[in-house]
């Protein structure tokens, strides 16, 4: 396996990490330099032993797919917190608020008006023929004009001021409460270092996602809180702690679809007086299992007449359904053209470069070039079925060259980012680790809101580029600090 | 509060009480084997255990020679029945899952905790000090589980559906209990035939716990009808089936003044309260203890029967 050179957020570069001088160490890093230097081995250990026993008894914990024998497991936490200053923050935060405000007003017009697919943008072929375009959203404007409620944008950093957008996640993004849930076992485990680095808080997020969702609510009125739910595929799903966490955190109910039912084009939920009217619906479950009178027949996890509802204006659902089309892999390649277009500015953060495997000039150079990119599918997540070359076997690679042949349009490729490393505790001592920041965007009717801080996620693995919890990938607190 | 949560809490309740039970069950039940035969140590004791835990016919069902380790193993780790200790902390912790967000971070955790630590002892017994461990665990969580759910929960409906399902559980299994020894709970003019059965007797009240509080109350030595009277009426003892349906009344109507709306399970529950209250043990013992336990097995299921319907679960 091959390492690539990576910028390193604590040394400029990897290699500070043997030595014990603390010369190259970031401004940013030095109280957590300091720290680390304090914390014998053992000690270290020990921390992260406590954590893991925190996680367990708290019950975080998230099923993998196609794993009998760990239906949960914990994602494993690293207690070396990730920094980032607030001038660096400030400058994402203007980058997420942009990005997010073009990707709500591209589903508007391509459920509307079609004005960025007229003017020739964006293929419109691209968006019309998308499986991820939803024809029932056609004509539609859901209330308070919001499509992404709530997004969860992958940034990764190569260098000290290059942050890239990996991917949008315009759906039902995860991992919020492990940004929630780190912060409170980083407060339990090491009061100290909060006293000596002034971190801002993150624990406001559920407070803006209740203000988020009851501004969309479809009725206003006064005096009375709109009834808000989550609605969870339920507990065998993989993220179905961060279901409950959320609902209890928001205090509202944590319903399946068959505690929801619809009459007259309005959604109850059955309690124990009776129904009770729904306004705003949270779901963490995908558009395709939300309605069986409307998408897939065969889903029990629904509500039949949802859409019914939905399309009534009688419930609100956030995220939207249809938004997909906004976070589709084939149609990332043209975000820059998109934040243009709506916006009239230049794109705060950056795209990597893409290949649309779709287009016959950019397939031959990928299939010459497959050992040193990154291939997805353009409707996959997870990290599931994509192929990283410069850490994959030369059978694989023939492998993957002929699925990519056979439907080149379902694929992009994009260089293999040298993603930036943090210290990370590791059985072997301090070592540094890749890592990404996955920031969390609520939109309202009534404007934008953003807690400073995010989800970090590290491959475990020396040298591993994926992230991903569901293939072995960790977490770290993110830490916004002055200074 | 959504309908599907009361029905989890409710049943997350009575399985708790279930898993405390049969931990003092099997406690009581080793104690009584132990003894000498000339003390009363009965041959039988472990099938009447399998009784009191209405488990008979589970156990029958498994073809396993009735002794102290099958049936104690069957009782406590048996991942086949639905009944043992760990299928009771299984489905307690599932149905708190499901519901997390009705339950405060204390009380998930207690149950979370208990879970993962009688699973950790697999599912077979390897020793009597295993088992003497893991009794003593679970006494302790199911404690610690009331102690925080008391502490940290919400006075709502929530807390009174887990305290309901726990209230109905603990009134069945005292009368199952009381039921299987029923022959050896002789009225007060019946000659007592020696101290012989006083082991018997000290067991039932071991196994709900009220040895030290017998004493309390009735200041005499252990004597079979005061055994049943204290089991059945004395609201004094909180396992016994009066105190049980204090508990129960209690808990409906305060979902009832949460909600302004009685039902059914309002009735059955003044009635069965109304012939406890007003009940003495004479009278029962004239009726015939037997008949007596059984019906009320049977009103208490319908009791339980007539809250899910009400509260549509």
């Amino acid at each position: 396996m091959q390492a690539l050179p990576a910028f390193d957020e604590m040394f400029g570069s990897g290699e500070g990490y043997g030595s014990r001088s603390d010369e190259g160490v970031t401004a940013a890093y030095r109280a957590i330099r300091q720290w680390l230097a304090e914390s014998p081995h053992e000690l270290m250990a020990a921390r992260r032993a406590q954590a893991e026993l925190f996680f367990r008894r708290i019950g975080i914990t998230f099923a993998v797919y196609g794993d009998a024998q760990a239906t949960e497991r914990l994602i494993p936490f690293d207690i070396v917190p990730r920094i980032i200053t607030r001038p660096e923050w400030q400058r994402l935060e203007r980058g997420l608020k942009q990005r997010v405000a073009a990707l709500n007003l591209f589903l508007a017009d391509v459920y509307g008006k079609q004005e960025i697919l007229k003017a020739g943008v964006v293929p419109a072929e691209l968006v019309l023929m998308n499986p991820a375009y939803c024809l029932h959203m056609v004509g539609r404007q859901p209330p308070g004009g919001v499509w992404v409620h709530i997004a969860g944008i992958d940034l990764v950093r190569t260098g000290p001021d290059e942050f890239f957008v990996l991917e949008d996640n315009a759906r039902t993004p995860s991992g919020v409460s492990y940004m929630l849930e780190n912060r409170e076992v980083m407060l339990k485990l090491v009061p100290d270092l909060f006293d000596r680095v002034k971190v801002a808080p993150v624990e406001t997020y559920p407070e803006k996602l209740l203000e988020t969702l009851a501004s969309v609510s479809p009725r206003k009125q006064r005096g009375s809180h709109p009834t808000c739910v989550l609605l969870t595929p339920g507990q065998y799903n993989s993220a179905f702690y961060e279901h409950s966490f959320l609902a209890d955190k928001l205090g509202i109910e944590l319903v399946e679809g068959s505690d929801l039912f619809v009459r007259d084009d309005i959604v109850f939920m059955r309690t124990t007086e009776g129904p009770q009217r729904v306004d705003v619906i949270y779901r963490r479950l995908d558009d395709d299992f939300i309605d069986p009178l409307v998408f897939n027949p065969t889903s029990m996890l629904g509500v039949p007449g949802l859409m019914s509802a939905y399309a009534a204006g009688n419930v609100t659902l956030a995220n939207a359904v249809g938004t997909g089309i906004a976070d589709d892999k084939a149609i990332y390649s043209y975000m820059p053209e998109i934040v243009r277009f709506y916006t009239g500015e230049e794109p705060i953060l950056a795209n990597v470069p893409t290949w649309r495997c779709r287009e016959p000039e950019a397939l031959m150079y990928v299939l010459d070039h497959l050992p040193e990119l990154v291939v997805k599918e353009v409707d996959g997540s997870g990290g599931y079925g994509m192929l990283v070359g410069p850490h994959a076997p030369k059978a694989t690679i023939a492998a993957f060259a002929a699925k990519l042949k056979a439907n080149p349009e379902k694929f992009i490729a994009q260089p293999t980012l040298a993603l930036s490393t943090c210290p990370t505790a590791t059985d072997g001592g301090i070592a540094a680790r890749h890592v990404d920041l996955r920031p969390f965007v609520l939109t309202g009717a009534d404007g934008v809101r953003i807690v400073p801080g995010g989800l970090t996620r590290v491959a475990m693995t020396a040298g591993s580029l994926v992230v991903n919890s569901s293939q072995g990938g960790g977490t770290k607190d993110t830490w916004i600090i002055d200074g | 509060m959504l309908s599907r949560t009361a029905g989890n809490l409710y049943w997350m309740g009575r399985y708790l009480e279930r898993a405390d039970f049969s931990a003092r069950l099997i406690e009581a039940t080793q104690r009584l084997a132990a003894l000498p035969s000339s003390y009363g140590g009965a041959s039988n004791a472990w099938e009447s255990a399998l009784a009191a835990a209405c488990q008979t016919e589970g156990f029958a069902a498994t073809g396993l020679v009735v002794d102290e380790h099958e049936v104690t193993e069957f009782l406590t780790l048996n991942a086949g029945n639905p009944s043992s200790i760990r299928s009771c902390l299984e489905s307690a912790r599932s149905n708190a899952r499901a519901v997390r967000t009705a339950l405060t971070e204390e009380g998930w955790e207690a149950i979370n905790t208990a879970w993962l630590e009688v699973s950790r002892y697999g599912t077979h017994l390897s020793s009597r000090e295993t088992l003497a461990q893991l009794i003593e665990y679970v006494k302790h969580a199911v404690a610690a589980f009331d102690g925080a759910a008391n502490r940290t929960m919400l006075r709502g409906d929530a807390f009174w559906f887990i305290n309901l399902g726990a209230a109905i559980e603990r009134a069945d299994n005292s009368a199952r209990l009381l039921d299987v020894k029923y022959h050896l709970l002789l009225p007060r003019d019946e000659p007592v035939g020696g101290s012989l059965d006083y082991f018997q007797w000290t067991t039932i009240l071991r196994t709900v716990s009220a040895m030290t509080a017998y004493r309390w109350v009735y200041n005499d030595s252990v004597k079979p009808w005061l055994v049943a009277d204290l089991l059945i009426l004395n609201r004094q003892i909180p396992r016994s089936l009066a105190a049980c349906y204090d508990e129960i009344l209690r808990h409906l109507d305060l979902l009832a003044s949460h909600s302004g709306r009685r039902g059914p399970a309002h009735r059955l529950a003044s009635a069965g309260h109304a012939r406890l209250a007003s009940g003495n043990i004479d009278a029962i013992f004239s009726q015939g203890l037997h008949e007596f336990l059984t019906q009320f097995i049977v009103d208490n299921n319908r009791l339980g029967e007539a809250i899910a319907d009400q509260y549509l679960f």
